[in-house]
């Protein structure tokens, strides 16, 4: 007993030391500016379970709420996470609490916790990301992403050397299989325009059923997967998953003759493996979160009230295909021709891509 | 496994003592405080984790940590904006789960109903209620000297099992609801019974497979949750149906406002706990539980029969946590289950059974603390970081579970007969 409290001094004047030594900078000027500390309105989000940091769609659209406060400083921004659904009633009634003039709900399971919220607060102005909602002061973002996965899928027909490419996602739910549908209609498309018979491996649009690791964040599993598809003669894979996704990275970059196509953002710029990526699905999620934050500052001073809903679409550029970046030669200009003209088809109405996940009103 | 080694009796005056022993209180009480006996320990790693989590709270804010760089220069900075930052985090928590200041402020304005008052405190009973189902499958096992990990998979199986009843029979609600409750309990009790009667019969230890159980629950729920005869039909992201109004738990306090969303569970968790605790210290078989917990040897030598105890008790256990899953599915969850809605609440069951020191009034305290650092810390986000909450909770049992160590740092007096600890047997 009696060296321990030597022990101790001796740890402790040490830590003491280093913790000197580390708190020998300046000090700064007298009151440093807070962000918007003094704005006047305040928009607020509640996550789904994934958190502010799930590299997806919560993430994405907390990029938006940051963005929109950047750009006006009148606007300040809150965030609360729900670690299941039974904590979306509670995080919504503690924004309102909060008297947010704007609180929007990430993910199509929060729409009628919103709802709820919005019927019994009318004053206030909600929005729901990737749900559908009828109420008045409920503003619906929604994402077609099924028309740049089918874009993303014709690419994927056309690149192909051993007609077999691969899809996989991360849990068996719209806002992933949406895009399953889209890039397998891309691929039919391409087999009936060009008389190719590429096979799409891990979904059957006809069936709704495919291949899911049941999580956003198990890049190994995400890896053993998508070698799986590659031992099955698969050179193009589109991973729906998040970060999990991946793992189809590494696998791809393990294989020279693999290659694969991002989802969400543009993956040449969002990870590290921008040199397999021919190119990437995109979801404008971040824009337009953005877009509603702002419209909805300008309806609570004095502008038109922010209702019904948003769909993001190629026409609206809310969803579109990435550029090319590395592989912008060795995409034919016979198939960008092509895309050119079925993106256009897209936006004038003479095609159109079918999903049963599809935004449910347009 | 969980046995109170002993029974304190520090705080009790010695028989030789005079009646005239009125002087010597203070001296006892003082002498109780500095003593590691098993309320003191208690109190003292209560306050231990608060204090180490004052220090990460201070770590882990970036402009507080920022003040410490020029400590030397100007040390009233980070002193202040540590003595903030811990202030209003404590009350940020304590806003959520006990009386929101701000809502009182309201509330005396007239701009605030009643309702909206005890809004915190009905959160904290909402999010206690779980705890104290699992708590007791855990601490009833504890008691037999079984380690019964297995609380998460017992509850999965009781949510399905009350889920299936609740939407599938169109019953009147007098029958349908307790009906959904029952077949929860018989769910997840007959989950429970597996690492029982694989122990009874072919002595695998319980640890063991009651953790590879819960991944089968896991898997299955995923499964299960996707199949047309559970999954919802009007959605279709991974939820299930949602069950029938007559099933679903009432709300309490749906008079004072529908945002309280405590609901008749609680009630049925508390009857749950009398009923252990009835079980545990009054009836035959709890005497035969704590026989064997004690020393199973012995209790095999004076006639019992081990093996069917081990079976029955972690069949009680597991029907306990099945009530859990059936609080989840009729009643926060009513609206349909995702593979989210059970969270961990059968692992910090675990966690609840420690600090309750496997006896039911413990355990009912204990949910009810983890309960309110749960809506506490939901409530208190961005401004605190929400997992506070879990780590204030493994702070708190970390002391529990090595008393040894509250002791040392405080440098407490061992009690008479030694230290209370919880044991684990068969390891």
């Amino acid at each position: 007993m009696a060296v321990k409290p030597f022990k101790l001094a001796l740890a402790g004047l040490s830590a003491v030391g280093l913790a000197a030594l580390a708190a020998c900078g300046e000090a700064p000027s007298e009151n440093g500016g807070d962000g918007n500390a003094d704005a006047s309105f305040l928009a607020c989000m509640v996550t789904d379970s994934g958190g502010v940091d799930d590299k997806s769609f919560n993430e994405s659209s907390w990029a938006g709420m940051e963005a929109a406060a950047e750009e006006n400083d009148d606007i300040k921004v809150e965030v609360k996470e729900s670690s299941s659904e039974t904590d979306y009633d509670p995080n919504l009634q503690a924004m309102v609490d909060n008297e947010c003039n704007f609180i929007i709900g990430v993910g199509g399971l929060m729409t009628e916790n919103v709802n709820t919220a919005a019927t019994a607060n009318p004053d206030t102005a909600f929005a729901t990301v990737d749900g559908f909602s009828e109420v008045e002061n409920v503003y619906s973002i929604q994402f077609d992403t099924a028309q740049s996965a089918f874009l993303a899928g014709y690419v994927a027909a056309s690149q192909s050397k051993t007609g077999t490419v691969a899809t996989w996602g991360g849990m068996k739910i719209p806002p992933v299989t949406i895009f399953m549908d889209g890039f397998a209609a891309g691929i039919e498309q391409h087999n009936t325009d060009k008389g190719t018979n590429v096979e799409l491996l891990g979904w059957d649009a006809e069936a709704q059923e495919g291949t899911f690791l049941n999580s956003f964040e198990d890049t190994a599993a995400g890896k053993s997967t998508t070698d799986t598809f590659i031992s099955q003669g698969a050179d193009i894979i589109f991973p729906v998953a998040g970060p999990a996704g991946i793992g189809a990275l590494t696998a791809a970059a393990e294989n020279d003759a693999v290659n694969a196509i991002w989802v969400d953002t543009d993956g040449y710029e969002s990870t590290e493996y921008g040199a397999e990526l021919i190119t990437s699905a995109e979801k404008g999620l971040a824009n337009a979160v953005k877009d509603s934050v702002l419209a909805a500052y300008e309806a609570a001073n004095g502008g038109e009230a922010i209702t019904g809903s948003y769909v993001g679409t190629l026409a609206n550029e809310g969803v579109s295909i990435a550029p090319f970046h590395d592989f912008d030669s060795a995409v034919s200009a016979d198939t960008k021709a092509e895309l050119e003209a079925l993106t256009q088809q897209i936006i004038d109405g003479t095609l159109t891509v079918e999903s049963p996940s599809s935004p449910a009103a347009q | 496994m969980s046995t109170d080694t002993t029974t304190p009796t520090a705080d009790q005056p010695e028989a030789g003592e005079t009646p005239e022993s009125k002087p010597n209180f203070m001296r006892l009480f003082g002498r109780y405080l500095t003593e590691a006996n098993s309320v003191m320990v208690t109190i003292y790693s209560l306050l231990l984790a608060f204090l180490i989590g004052a220090i990460l709270l201070i770590v882990s804010d970036e402009y507080t940590r920022s003040t410490f760089s020029y400590f030397f220069s100007r040390p009233q900075d980070a002193w202040y904006a540590s003595r903030d930052l811990i202030v209003e985090s404590y009350t940020a928590l304590f806003e959520g789960a006990i009386l929101n200041l701000n809502t009182l402020d309201r509330y005396a304005a007239g701009t605030a109903e009643f309702g909206d008052l005890l809004r915190p405190l009905s959160e904290t009973l909402t999010y206690a209620t779980p705890l104290i189902f699992t708590g007791l499958a855990v601490g009833l096992a504890f008691r037999a000297g079984l380690f019964n990990i297995g609380a998460q998979g017992q509850m999965i199986f009781g949510m399905m099992g009350a889920l299936i009843i609740g939407f599938a029979l169109d019953l009147p609600a007098v029958i349908h609801l307790p009906l959904a409750v029952i077949a929860g309990a018989l769910a997840g009790a007959a989950f429970g019974a597996v690492p029982g009667v694989l122990k009874a019969t072919t002595g695998a230890h319980e640890v063991i497979s009651s953790i590879m159980l819960n991944n089968i629950a896991a898997l299955f729920l995923v499964w299960s949750i996707s199949t047309e005869f559970l999954h919802s039909e009007t959605k279709t992201d991974l939820i299930t149906k949602p069950v029938d109004e007559s099933a679903v738990m009432p709300k309490l306090l749906s008079g004072l406002s529908e945002s309280l969303r405590v609901n008749w569970a609680l009630l049925i968790g508390v009857a749950a706990a009398v009923f252990t605790w009835w079980l545990l210290s009054r009836s035959t078989f709890g005497f035969r539980i704590r026989a064997v917990g004690f020393n199973e040897h012995a209790s095999a030598t004076a006639g019992m029969r081990i093996g069917s105890t081990y079976t029955t008790t972690m069949a009680v256990a597991g029907g306990l946590a099945g009530l859990a899953g059936a609080a989840l599915s009729l009643g926060v969850g009513a609206a349909g289950i995702t593979t989210n809605t059970a969270l961990e609440y059968g692992f910090d069951g675990i966690t609840v059974a420690l600090l309750g020191r496997a006896k039911p009034g413990g355990i009912v305290a204990a949910a009810l603390l983890f309960g309110a650092l749960k809506a506490g810390a939901l409530s208190a986000q961005p401004d605190v970081p929400v997992d506070i909450s879990t780590l204030l909770q493994a702070i708190i049992v970390l002391f529990i579970a090595a008393p040894a160590l509250v002791k040392a740092i405080l440098h407490l007096r061992t009690p008479r007969g030694g230290l209370v600890t919880l044991e684990a047997k068969g390891w």
